[in-house]
C-alpha cells in the first residue's frame, strides 16, 4: 500500500493546481485520477478565459480567489509555458439601464481589487474592437485567454518533477478514516494510505463526500456545448466582447471567444444534464449556437465548423434554482485532516492558483510545511511551443534534431518532434486524446483525417503498439480491432 | 539557417495531379522543375486506392491505384525530375516564395511559375456537426481505408457508412471482404453521391443496402461507439417516426471532399464557393500571375483520368507562362453556371485558342443537352442520356464561336 502525506482526488486544474504547490514542501504527495490522463473533465472541457473578476460579489471566496488567481497566473503561465494572453474584455451597454449595470459592475469590480477598469465611449470602443456594438461600454483589461488543458497539463508535470505522483486510471472506490490516516481504495490502482485527503473531485465530489458519510452536498452536472471555428477567422475579435447582464438572463449567454491557439468558440450553452458524464452534444442546440455565431459574426460560413463539444459545470444550485452558490473550500473539523472543495465552476480555471494557496494553508495547519531545497519552479525539458518561434529559429532547432523539420500534422504544423514529446509525457498519459492536448495535432480542421493514421503509424514503429493497444481516451475507447489479416 | 533557392517551376503535391504537371511541363520544355511531395513516396491518395477501375478512359485498362501511380511515377523518372519527399510547403505569399521544411532543414523558394495540386481533404464528423457523444470508432472513409490498406489494422466489425461517396462505397466493399457486417449506407440526399458502377460493384454486389434520403442523427456510445440512431430526412430536418437505431461499431464518413486550398489562400489565391478551389482562365491560371491550379485542388475528380488530363495541360500552360507566352492581363470572357449546372470551369477564358469546360449539375436528369451560350447565341451543346451530379461532365469549346463574346452561360436544358 502507497503512503502519502497528502492524497488529492481528482486531477483537474484544481487538484493539479494543488499538487504543484504542495510539491514545493517537504511532503508525499499523490494524485488519484480515474481517467487515463489528466484534466479530462471540467478543466478541458471550458471557454479558456481568465475572468477579471467583476461579476462576483465583494468578500465572497470567488471574488478574492479571481482576482488574486488572474495576478498570480501571469508568472505562472511564464514559469510553466502555457499560452497566455490578457486580451481584455469589453463588456458593452446598448442603452442606459445598461449603462447603470456597467458602472455597478465597475464599483463591484474596484471593490473585489480589479485593477484598469474602464468605462468608455464609442471612439475607444471602436479602437479596441472594431465594428463593436453598443454605445458605451466597460474594458476590464486583465480579462484574458489561456490554454486549459495546456495549464492542467503544465501543472501536473511541474507537480510530477518535483516529486508529486499520478495515478491515472485510478478511480475511487471507497474510503475509510482510522485515528491517523486515510485509506482510499481504488478499482485497478490498489489501496493508497494518507494523512490528509483532498477532494478535488470536480463533478464528483459529492460521490467523494458521499464516501466519507458526507451528504450535505449535490453536484448538479450542467451541460455548456461549444462550437470550434476555423482558424481562417482568427483575428476577428481582439478582445473579448459580453453584452452587459440583464436582469433574469442566465448565465453570460452565448458569446464568442478567441482562443490561444487561434480558433473562436460559440457558446457555450446551458442545460442541466441526469449524468456527470453526459458530454453529447445535441442538434437544437448546435443549431442554436450555428444561428447565434453567425448573429455575432456574420463572416461564418458552413465550413468554419470543424468540430463541437461540451463541458459539464459542476453546479451546487440545482435546476428549479440555478444561479450560483458559493465554493466550498472546507478544513473539515469533523473529519481531520479532510480538505474539501465542491462546485468549483466558472471562475475556477482562473482560481485555481489562489485555491492551491488557501488549500496549501489549511494543510499546513496539520503538517509542517518545509520547503524543498530544490523545488524546480519552471517547467523543464518542455520545448516550448515550436510553432510561434521565429523561422530562423525553427530552422536551426531542425538542424540539430531533423525530428522538427519533419511535419506530422499538416493543419496546425505539428512536428514529428512534437508528437513524440507528447507522446513521450512524464506522466504516462498513452492516449491519443493525450497526445492531442499536448501536441496540438488532431485539433485542426482536417480532425486528425491525415495526422492520425501518421501517429498511429509512429507508435506503432517506435513503441511497438499493437493495433490493440490503441486508446482515444479511456480504457475502453480502443481504436482498432487487430490485424486486416 | 535557411537554404535559399531559385527554380522555374515548382509544383506541390506529388499525387496524380502533381505527376501529370511536373512530366507535362518537362515534355513541354521546361528543363527546371521541381516537384514537392509531403508524404515519403509519390503517388499521394492512390497508394491507398488498392482497388481496381482508374486509368480506364485513359489506358483503356482498369488498374489499381498503385499500378496507376507507378506509371506516372516511372515517368517523373524517366524524365529526371527533381523530386523533394518528405517536404511540406509551409507558407507561399503572392510572389511565389515559398517556405518548405523537411527533415534535412527550412529552404526558401523563390518560384518562376507554381501548380499548385495539394488535392483534397475529407469533411469530418465535426465538419457536419454530428449530435452525440464522441466515441472511439468514428474515421472518415479515407483514414480507414489507409489504416486497412497500408497499416493492416482493423478500424471494427461492424460499420455504417454515411454518405454515399466513392470512397465510402469502396469501403463498404473493402470492410465487407475483410470479414466485417456493413450495416448499411446512409445518403442524405435522394440520390448517390458516388459513381454508379460503385454502387453496383461495390453495394448491389454484395448485398448491403443503400437508404436514400437518410441520415445518421445521433452517435451512441461513451467509450466506443455502441450504434447510430438514423432517420429519414425531408428538408434537413429528420422525419418524427422514422427514427430507429442501428447497432455497429464503426462509422465511416464519407460526406464530401474538401479542395485543401489553405496555401493558396495564403498567396492571395482568389477561391469560388461553389467549387472550394480557385477561379482560374483556360489556361488553369489563378488569379494570381505564374499560379496555375489543377486536380483535387482545383475542384474534386470522380476520375483520376481526368485529373491527369487537367494536370498536363496546367503543366504545359505553366511552361508557356515561364516562356513569356501567356500573359497576366484579365480575360475578356466570363464563364458562369445557369440552371441545373452546379459549377463550371473554367471561369474565365481568352478566346484565343479551344478549351474545355468541366461542370457538374445540380441534381440527375435524364435525356437533357447541356447548353453553352453567349446571350443568344449558341457556342456548344452536348446531349446526354444520363447527367449526374457524381459524373463530371466535359464540352468542348471551340475558339470559332467565341468571336466577340463577352460571358457564356451554361445550363442544363
Amino acid at each position: 500500500m502507497t503512503a502519502y502525506d497528502v492524497l488529492i482526488i481528482g486531477a483537474g486544474v484544481v487538484g493539479n493546481a494543488i499538487a504543484r504547490e504542495l510539491s514545493r514542501y517537504r511532503l508525499k504527495v499523490g494524485v488519484l485520477e480515474k481517467e487515463l490522463d489528466v484534466g479530462m473533465g471540467t478543466s478541458s472541457r471550458n471557454s479558456g478565459v481568465l475572468h477579471s473578476g467583476i461579476h462576483y460579489t465583494p468578500g465572497t471566496l470567488r471574488a478574492r480567489l479571481n482576482v488574486q488567481g488572474n495576478e498570480m497566473m501571469k508568472g505562472l503561465c511564464r514559469d510553466l509555458k502555457v499560452k497566455i494572453d490578457y486580451i481584455g474584455k469589453l463588456t458593452v451597454a446598448q442603452d442606459q439601464v445598461d449603462i447603470e449595470t456597467l458602472e455597478a459592475l465597475k464599483t463591484q469590480g474596484e471593490i473585489n481589487g480589479v485593477p484598469g477598469l474602464e468605462i468608455i465611449d464609442r471612439d475607444k470602443m471602436e479602437q479596441i474592437q472594431p465594428g463593436v456594438g453598443g454605445i458605451r461600454a466597460l474594458f476590464s483589461p486583465t480579462t484574458g485567454i489561456i490554454c486549459p488543458y495546456g495549464l492542467t497539463i503544465a501543472l501536473a508535470d511541474n507537480a510530477h518533477e518535483n516529486g508529486a505522483r499520478f495515478h491515472l486510471g485510478a478511480k475511487v472506490t471507497g474510503i475509510s478514516k482510522t485515528e491517523t490516516c486515510f485509506k482510499v481504495k481504488t478499482d485497478e490502482s490498489g489501496s493508497f494510505e494518507s494523512k490528509l485527503l483532498i477532494n478535488a473531485a470536480g463533478l464528483y465530489s459529492d460521490a467523494v463526500c458521499r464516501m466519507l458519510g458526507l451528504g450535505e452536498y449535490t453536484i448538479y452536472p450542467c451541460r455548456g456545448e461549444y462550437l470550434i471555428l476555423d482558424k481562417r477567422l482568427n483575428g476577428s475579435l481582439k478582445v473579448l466582447v459580453y453584452p452587459a447582464p440583464r436582469k433574469g438572463g442566465a448565465g453570460l449567454g452565448i458569446h464568442l471567444t478567441n482562443t490561444v491557439d487561434g480558433n473562436i468558440l460559440i457558446g457555450p450553452s446551458n442545460e442541466y444534464v441526469d449524468r456527470a458524464d453526459d458530454y453529447a452534444c445535441t442538434a437544437d442546440v448546435i443549431d442554436q449556437l450555428k444561428r447565434e455565431g453567425r448573429e455575432l459574426l456574420p463572416a461564418i460560413s458552413t465550413s468554419d465548423f470543424i468540430r463541437g463539444f461540451s463541458g459539464l459545470r459542476p453546479k451546487q444550485t440545482p435546476p428549479e434554482i440555478k444561479g450560483f452558490k458559493e465554493f466550498v473550500i472546507e478544513n473539515r473539523k469533523d473529519i481531520p485532516g479532510f480538505i474539501n472543495l465542491v462546485g468549483i465552476e466558472s471562475p475556477g480555471l482562473t482560481c485555481s492558483p489562489a485555491i492551491a494557496l488557501m488549500v496549501r494553508d489549511m494543510v499546513g495547519e496539520a503538517l509542517p510545511l518545509k520547503e524543498k531545497d530544490h523545488f524546480v519552479a519552471e517547467r523543464n525539458g518542455f520545448p516550448g511551443l515550436f510553432h510561434d518561434l521565429p523561422e530562423e529559429e525553427k530552422a536551426d532547432l531542425v538542424a540539430q534534431d531533423p525530428d522538427y523539420g519533419e511535419i506530422v500534422c499538416r493543419c496546425e504544423h505539428i512536428t514529428k518532434r512534437e508528437i513524440l514529446n507528447a507522446i513521450e509525457n512524464p506522466l504516462g498519459s498513452k492516449t491519443l486524446a493525450g497526445i492531442k492536448y499536448r501536441a496540438r495535432a488532431m485539433m485542426g480542421r482536417c480532425q486528425g483525417g491525415f495526422c492520425m493514421p501518421r501517429i498511429v503509424q509512429i507508435l506503432e514503429q517506435d513503441y511497438g503498439y499493437r493495433p490493440e493497444d490503441y486508446r482515444l481516451y479511456s480504457s475502453n475507447s480502443y481504436l482498432f480491432t487487430g490485424r486486416v489479416r | 539557417m535557411i537554404h535559399e533557392m531559385k527554380r522555374d517551376l515548382v509544383i506541390i503535391g506529388g499525387g496524380p495531379a502533381g505527376l501529370s504537371a511536373a512530366a507535362a511541363a518537362r515534355q513541354a520544355g521546361c528543363d527546371d522543375v521541381l516537384l514537392i511531395e509531403r508524404d515519403r513516396i509519390l503517388g499521394g491518395i492512390l497508394n491507398q486506392c488498392i482497388h481496381d477501375g482508374f486509368g480506364l478512359h485513359r489506358y483503356g485498362e482498369a488498374l489499381t491505384g498503385p499500378e496507376y501511380a507507378q506509371r506516372h511515377i516511372d515517368e517523373i523518372n524517366e524524365l529526371d525530375i527533381e523530386t523533394l519527399m518528405g517536404t511540406i510547403v509551409l507558407s507561399m505569399d503572392r510572389e511565389r516564395n515559398l517556405t518548405v521544411s523537411s527533415r534535412k532543414g527550412y529552404t526558401r523558394i523563390q518560384a518562376g511559375a507554381v501548380v499548385l495540386a495539394m488535392g483534397c481533404r475529407e469533411r469530418t464528423a465535426g465538419a457536419i456537426s454530428l449530435p452525440g457523444t464522441r466515441p472511439s470508432g468514428i474515421y472518415t472513409a479515407g483514414a480507414a481505408q489507409n489504416f486497412i490498406n497500408l497499416q493492416n489494422i482493423m478500424v471494427g466489425r461492424r460499420a455504417v457508412i454515411l454518405g454515399s461517396g466513392d470512397i465510402g462505397l469502396i469501403m463498404a466493399r473493402r470492410m465487407t471482404l475483410e470479414g466485417a457486417k456493413v450495416e448499411a449506407v446512409f445518403e442524405i440526399l435522394p440520390y448517390a453521391s458516388g459513381l454508379p458502377r460503385n454502387i453496383q460493384q461495390c453495394l448491389n454486389d454484395y448485398d448491403i443496402p443503400l437508404h436514400l434520403g437518410t441520415s445518421v442523427i445521433e452517435v451512441h456510445g461513451k467509450d466506443r461507439l455502441t450504434g447510430v440512431t438514423v432517420a429519414e430526412i425531408n428538408n434537413f430536418k429528420p422525419l418524427p417516426g422514422t427514427e430507429r437505431f442501428v447497432p455497429c461499431d464503426t462509422l465511416l464518413l464519407s460526406v464530401g471532399l474538401i479542395p485543401e486550398n489553405e496555401l493558396s489562400s495564403e498567396a492571395s489565391v482568389r477561391l469560388e464557393t461553389r467549387t472550394s478551389g480557385a477561379f482560374v482562365d483556360d489556361t488553369f491560371m489563378t488569379s494570381v500571375p505564374g499560379v496555375f491550379s489543377c486536380g483535387n485542388v482545383l475542384h474534386v475528380h470522380d476520375l483520376v483520368d481526368h485529373v491527369s488530363e487537367e494536370a498536363s495541360l496546367a503543366g504545359q500552360f505553366a511552361c508557356r507562362y515561364l516562356e513569356g507566352d501567356i500573359s497576366s492581363e484579365p480575360r475578356p470572357i466570363e464563364i458562369a453556371p445557369n440552371d441545373g449546372v452546379r459549377y463550371v470551369l473554367p471561369q474565365q477564358a481568352s478566346g484565343e485558342s479551344d478549351f474545355t469546360l468541366s461542370l457538374r449539375v445540380t441534381e440527375p436528369f435524364r435525356n437533357r443537352a447541356v447548353w453553352v451560350r453567349d446571350g443568344d447565341r449558341k457556342v456548344a451543346r452536348k446531349k446526354l442520356v444520363r447527367l449526374h451530379p457524381a459524373e463530371m461532365i466535359r464540352v468542348k469549346i471551340r475558339k470559332d464561336k467565341l468571336e466577340n463574346a463577352k460571358k457564356l452561360e451554361v445550363s442544363v436544358e
